[in-house]
């Protein structure tokens, strides 16, 4: 502008000077060679300013992939150590019946202790010994009972057993926990970790992949938590929120696109809808929360008040983007199907509507995607409760996987930290999966008419 | 799971009486479809149409209304002492419910109680029979109704489409159904609130503190309702987040509309678009555990003291957010300015960043206008990133390094846990969520009007 600017007072100025003569400007004068350098200068400035501003926004994707990326890939693997277990019979089953009842009521736990004092006979103080049984996680037992009752014949024997370790143990084979650090401000003494050291020394400690992290509920330990439980809530909540949100969705879009007469009714409702869209998705908790909760008595925790909250949510998005897929029908074909004696409703379901429907699923794709990826209307709807337990209907009470997230972001273990990343990425690929279906969708079927 | 079968047993007998009805066309006809008004097909939805919605529509009405009746009949039969003690009341019914549920064996409870839960067990039951059996006949009765009806001559193409009509007039009226819920809800407690706290005092007040007690043996303070420090607070937070959303976005946008070359676009539209796609909680996840502790130790080196969960780190993360928000809407924006326009900017000699700063950034600035304030909406309502990032406590600072606390946050917070509707605690919550409704709305509805009222038109 400034440049510009100049350039005409600098012309006006010869105008002065030279009277009214019109005096041809000197392009190739230094002072304007000067000004055309100046504004090519501004030029590139300016296109550096876009260039940098698309390269900041990308680089905060790239932080953020990385961040959680580096964070949660070794949740992955987990830590087990390998201990000799003695399967003492007199633990186990000590009249011999070999009856499943009386394997399943077995001390495990106490053949686990056991096996570790063994392990290390010159630990014998009781904190110390605490410590130790730390070394291994208390959900290390079940595995074993689950081994012994599949196999009764080990009773008896002394095998090496891999076992799961506990969470801090974990995080010290995973380079998180550094013995540099002041004992004081670590979580593991000197003594843990001289045990970690003799057993790595062994050769008794790997890293394994972590099936449970996908087949577990929620737990308390770290190491025991999983996503399995989050992801069936997910499931249910999704399924509650497209088996409503979708027939509606298309109903009103088809109604408001093709039916409906331009009166007040239409205008509110359109009104409404762009409204609906816009309004921050806390609010639609606290209608769940009120209207689901308090009026109608709902199942607190339940995916079906999850769903039915976050229908509502997702209809505006649906039905923005089936009336866009639907107006994108062609007339001509509409005019075709009624000149052949279709009635109005036979066009729409038979020829409209199938011309409409890869847009349409498009558009419900991306709108169950946000719904998979919200968290704050469902923290008011209680569906926050800590459940280990898998749901089995949609009745029951469970959590999602972005609550999951939330939840084990306010843990203070620190072996959380990881579990969070990874449930991210597990949460994230989901929402690639979906979204990379919806644009498959989109170019599979897209026509230009 | 009562639920799902009874749903898929509507669903088979509606695909039975689909084809009865159809089957009963068939044979009315003689074998000619001539003969018949409609296609078979459309006795077939006819019949199916009054198997299936009377029973739907029982569903609906009767689950809207069992879990009050039934607790209402619950809370009746309780006695005096329980039912004259709010706080007792709810505990009560909370046992009540874990007994019915057979989670309850551990609760220490009076034998009324027990009572009570085994008799919510039992209601709960003949409830679910009564709605499987009644929704069953009303089916069966629709079905044999309509069945009866079918006659050569009916009319049962104009009859399935009047239905189908008004079942999409009321999917319509769904959306507003869900406002008009929304405005109730929201009042209703809101009013509630206003009972006990004064309007003003909450408008205008300037201290926050609504820990007060639910139960009486608890200890805190008195409470003060006063929301000036949250909107501060939002205020602050949604202003960086701005700082950062709209250079970026802008400039992103006018890069993109204006220089890319096809290829980049290609490949940098999408990858913008994935941090829209980013949920909220992985954000609040990256700000809290990244970019705050990231900024509190460069705070540090630099000598500030930056609070870990200051409203910084909040802001810029929520800015990142909102990044993809801006600059689609401005791209839409200013990709709808006229090419004659660009044309003659360029025929006087003007070069390219000279044509978008005086004539395209001036000729979209209505729309520019209003894509930031729907971005500003969307900063106010923002929850996750601010949960877990932001910090609790109400300060009234605009200092972007120390903590502040925002409307979504202390909504979150005051109805994650412990309720009590008639605590102005719990109330509070929905105040605040009337406040950021009215906000939200009267945002947005002043953008599209200043899009409307500004806006160039070049036909």
């Amino acid at each position: 502008m400034t440049d510009m600017a100049s350039l005409m007072e600098d012309r006006a100025a010869a105008k002065v000077i030279s009277g009214n003569l019109r005096k041809p400007v000197d392009w190739d004068s230094p002072k304007i060679s000067r000004q055309i350098k100046k504004r090519y200068a501004a030029e590139r400035r300016f296109k550096m300013y876009g260039l940098s501003a698309i390269a900041i926004a990308l680089l905060a994707l790239a932080v953020l992939t990385y961040s959680i990326g580096s964070k949660g890939y070794t949740a992955f693997f987990q830590t087990y150590v390998q201990v000799e277990v003695f399967f003492d019979p007199a633990q186990i089953d000590p009249d011999g019946t070999g009856d499943p009842a009386v394997i399943g009521k077995a001390n495990f736990d106490g053949l686990i202790k056991e096996s570790l004092r063994k392990r290390f006979p010159e630990v014998t103080d009781r904190r110390s010994k605490r410590d130790m049984y730390d070394i291994i996680s208390g959900g290390a037992s079940y595995d074993l009972r689950e081994r012994v009752m599949e196999n009764p014949s080990l009773i008896g024997q002394t095998r090496k057993v891999w076992m799961i370790s506990g969470d801090d143990f974990d995080m010290l084979n995973k380079g998180y926990i550094s013995a540099d650090v002041d004992e004081g401000d670590r979580r593991l003494n000197d003594e843990e970790i001289s045990w970690y050291h003799a057993l790595q020394a062994d050769g008794a400690v790997e890293k394994q992949f972590h099936t449970r992290f996908f087949t577990n509920g929620d737990s308390r330990e770290p190491e025991l938590a999983g996503i399995w439980g989050a992801a069936v809530g997910s499931l249910y909540t999704l399924a509650v929120t497209l088996a409503l949100s979708f027939p509606i969705g298309v109903l009103a879009a088809v109604y408001l696109e093709e039916f409906a007469p331009r009166n007040r009714f239409t205008t509110i409702v359109e009104v409404n809808i762009n409204n609906l869209a816009a309004v921050p998705s806390i609010v639609f908790g606290l209608l769940g929360l009120e209207v689901y909760l308090n009026v109608m008595h709902l199942p607190r925790s339940a995916p079906v008040v999850g769903g039915l909250t976050l229908a509502l949510m997702t209809l505006p998005t649906i039905i923005i983007a089936a009336r866009a897929a639907i107006k994108a029908v062609p007339p001509s074909i509409r005019q075709a199907a009624l000149g052949l004696g279709a009635s109005p409703v036979q066009t729409v379901t038979h020829h409209v509507l199938p011309l409409a429907m890869p847009g349409i699923l498009t558009g419900t794709i991306i709108g169950m995607a946000q719904a998979l990826g919200e968290t704050a209307p469902l923290l008011m709807i209680g569906m926050v409760a800590f459940i280990v337990d898998i749901p089995g209907s949609a009745l029951d009470p469970a959590t999602v996987l972005p609550v999951q997230i939330y939840l084990w972001a306010d843990s203070p273990e620190r072996a959380f930290v990881e579990k969070t990343s990874a449930a991210i990425m597990v949460l994230l690929g989901f929402l690639v999966l979906m979204n990379g279906f919806a644009v498959y969708l989109r170019k599979k079927f897209e026509r230009k008419w | 799971m009562s639920l799902t079968f009874l749903l898929l047993a509507i669903a088979a007998l509606c695909a039975l009486s689909f084809y009865f009805g159809r089957q009963r066309a068939i044979a009315l006809s003689g074998g000619r479809y001539s003969n018949l008004h409609s296609l078979p097909a459309h006795y077939g939805t006819y019949t199916a149409m009054w198997c299936g919605l009377p029973a739907i529509l029982l569903l609906l009405v009767w689950h809207m209304f069992q879990g009050t009746i039934i607790q209402g009949m619950i809370i009746s039969d309780l006695p005096p002492e329980i039912l004259n003690d709010s706080g007792k009341l709810s505990l009560a019914l909370n046992s009540i419910f874990l007994l019915a549920a057979d989670n309850g064996e551990h609760l220490s409870v009076s034998p009324e109680v027990i009572d009570a839960g085994k008799r919510l067990a039992s209601l709960q039951i003949i409830a679910n029979v009564a709605l499987v059996v009644v929704m069953i006949s009303v089916a069966l009765v629709g079905l044999a109704f309509s069945y009866r009806k079918i006659s050569r001559d009916m009319r049962a193409r104009n009859n399935v489409e009047r239905i189908s009509r008004y079942v999409m007039i009321a999917c319509s009226g769904i959306a507003i159904l869900s406002t008009v819920g929304i405005v109730f809800s929201l009042l209703f407690e809101a009013l509630h609130f206003f009972t006990k706290i004064n309007p003003l005092d909450f408008l205008f007040g300037l201290e926050w503190s609504p820990q007060t007690a639910i139960r009486a043996d608890q200890v805190a303070s008195e409470g003060a309702f006063g929301a000036i420090p949250l909107f501060v607070g939002t205020l602050l937070i949604t202003l960086i987040a701005m700082c950062v959303a709209v250079p970026v976005g802008l400039f992103s946008a006018i890069y993109m509309g204006e220089y890319a070359s096809p290829k980049f676009r290609a490949f940098a539209k999408p990858a913008l678009e994935i941090l829209a796609g980013v949920p909220t909680v992985v954000y609040g996840f990256f700000a809290a555990l990244t970019v705050a502790p990231f900024l509190r130790d460069n705070g540090a080196v630099l000598g500030l003291d930056v609070s870990s969960e200051s409203a910084l780190a909040a802001g810029l993360v929520m800015g990142v957010m909102i990044i993809p928000f801006v600059s689609s809407l401005s791209d839409d924006v200013m990709s709808q300015v006229p090419q004659s326009l660009r044309d003659g900017s360029y025929g006087l000699g003007a070069t390219k960043s000279e044509t978008i700063r005086n004539v395209i950034f001036p000729a979209a600035l209505p729309g520019i206008v209003g894509a930031v304030l729907l971005a500003v909406s969307r900063a106010i309502g923002e929850t996750m990133i601010v949960v877990m990032a932001a910090g609790l406590a109400a300060n009234m600072t605009v200092n972007p390094l120390q903590a502040v606390t925002t409307v979504t946050v202390q909504i979150v917070t005051l109805l994650v846990g412990d309720q009590e509707f008639d605590s102005a605690k719990t109330l509070s919550a929905f105040a605040l969520g009337l406040a950021l409704f009215l906000i939200t709305l009267g945002l947005n509805v002043f953008a599209l009007k200043f899009v409307q009222k500004y806006r160039e038109k070049y036909d």
